[in-house]
């Protein structure tokens, strides 16, 4: 697609593929969260010494 | 796979695409090549496996971290002309390539192919996959872009919570891990990372999409361009900006925040023991230590987003004021206040480690501002030289500084006293060199704003 093909100048914000969005952050967001989940766990030994 | 597919007019977003699909794009690439700060995960398994040094397996990652800053600033105009699209999958198939050829390397114990593949070829995907989706964020998010720019630099930090535990697991399940680790399954290891993290950074190229040349977010206008302001209308390029003061001074302050960042994060974990040794058993400090370092980790992924995006609101000038004045005034509350107060001791390292997580996230942000937009994906590949330099600075002080008090026989705290100043000197003339940035000479600016078949191939 080129970009004579598009709206110029349009905001293309406010109307997202819903689908698409969820699947797109799921994909980041899961991995994420389990990095997240196992670092929090090592924090309680640092006020247990 | 027709080369139209990586053009930058196939990847124009059409009508009804939302901006908010491009950090995850982003993110799908830097929360893979971060896995690069977990790499001591596989260091024990390889020098037991191999038989080799601590220091030729800690080998792959100085290289790729070299590499990283080197193809950055090689690359860093060809990622630009090229587009993201092509950049992150140049980047995607640098990094896992580095991958099977290291599990190669390990399966036929040629070592060099492990150094090869992880640290040359990988750490050339780094470097492109770190600079791959800046210049595109930028332009999606002109009224936030360090926000936008914070969210990707974020993943960078995030990407190693990811690996660690999930590449200690992997260890484990193919007996990689105690006193005999079985080289094969470190090889094993090295292939599925290779596998998956293709399929994970594959979003990031499918996904991205850049705006249309005249697009702009919805009640959003660019601010009237004032005298004397910092943020610039005009365009620098990339070879015209290394021509600046600003450059450089920039360049003195990432280099010189990084290096006082890496002081506390490269040595945390003794770093936590010499100071709060105690009384206490040797199992629950070395916990603690742990503890300390997942808190700076957490610190430094959070601080690339709050402290990135606070500088959309308060200006990329002050935010680095607060970056540097303040950082060197905790690192004195440290030096002063020694182990007297765990609270004051924590809350100063983990501010000090979300200031040296905002200034990566920040400085795309800065470069915009100073630059525009044109070649702003080159300049800061060119600019993270700063990166690689202050990698090789701040362990050489910290550790060279603290071998010797501790070849003097100093106990506790003290051996970090020397260190810390040199800190808080570094961080003080990063503060003069961010006082002295001022807007850009009107002579380095491009002759007319880019036109669509110029900055079109930027975005």
């Amino acid at each position: 697609m080129s970009s004579a093909e598009n709206t110029a100048g349009q905001d293309t914000t406010g109307r997202p593929p819903v689908l698409l969005m969820v699947l797109a952050w799921l994909w980041v967001l899961v991995p994420f969260t389990y990095g997240l989940w196992q670092l929090l766990l090592k924090i309680p030994a640092l006020f247990g010494s | 796979m027709a080369a139209g597919f990586l053009d930058r007019s196939r990847i124009v977003a059409p009508p009804g695409w939302s901006r908010w699909l491009v950090p995850p794009a982003a993110l799908s690439i830097h929360l893979a090549i971060g896995q690069v700060y977990a790499w001591s995960v596989f260091k024990t398994p390889l020098e037991k496996g191999l038989g080799i040094s601590g220091v030729a397996s800690a080998l792959p990652f100085t290289l790729g971290i070299v590499m990283l800053g080197l193809s950055a600033a090689l690359f860093g105009t060809k990622v630009d002309t090229n587009g993201p699209r092509w950049a992150m999958l140049v980047a995607t198939v640098c990094f896992c390539t580095g991958f099977l050829i290291a599990a190669l390397g390990v399966y036929t114990r040629q070592y060099w192919l492990v150094v090869l593949g992880y640290g040359v070829i990988g750490g050339i995907g780094l470097g492109i996959g770190y600079i791959s989706p800046v210049s595109t964020l930028i332009k999606w998010f002109p009224d936030r872009p360090g926000m936008a720019t914070g969210i990707a630099i974020m993943g960078f930090g995030g990407g190693a919570l990811i690996a660690s535990p999930w590449s200690t697991s992997m260890l484990q399940a193919f007996g990689a891990t105690g006193d005999d680790p079985n080289p094969n399954g470190i090889a094993q290891a090295f292939l599925i990372h290779g596998i998956v993290y293709a399929v994970f950074m594959s979003v990031g190229w499918l996904l991205i999409r850049v705006p249309a040349d005249d697009w702009k977010p919805a009640g959003w206008t660019p601010k009237e361009q004032r005298v004397g302001s910092m943020i610039s209308a005009a365009h620098v390029s990339a070879r015209n900006a290394l021509k600046t003061p600003q450059f450089w001074l920039l360049w003195v302050v990432l280099c010189f925040n990084v290096t006082a960042g890496i002081g506390i994060l490269e040595r945390a974990a003794p770093i936590y023991v010499d100071f709060f040794r105690g009384a206490s058993p040797a199992a629950a400090v070395a916990a603690a230590a742990a503890g300390f370092v997942a808190i700076l980790s957490l610190a430094n992924m959070s601080g690339r987003f709050i402290w990135s995006s606070a500088s959309d609101v308060i200006g990329r000038k002050n935010i680095y004021r607060l970056y540097l004045g303040a950082g060197a005034l905790l690192y004195l509350t440290i030096t002063l206040m020694t182990n007297s107060n765990k609270v004051v001791f924590l809350i100063c390292s983990m501010l000090i480690i979300s200031f040296y997580g905002a200034g990566f996230a920040t400085i795309p942000a800065y470069l915009r501002d100073l630059f525009g937009t044109y070649q702003v994906g080159a300049i800061h590949g060119r600019l993270l030289t700063a990166w690689s330099t202050a990698g090789v600075l701040g362990p050489v002080i910290v550790n060279a500084i603290a071998d010797a008090r501790i070849g003097q026989g100093v106990e506790g705290p003290g051996r970090y006293t020397p260190a810390f100043m040199v800190m808080i000197v570094l961080l003080v003339i990063g503060f003069v060199a961010n006082e002295l940035v001022r807007p850009v000479n009107d002579r380095w600016h491009e002759p007319s704003a880019p036109t669509k078949g110029k900055a079109g191939a930027q975005a």
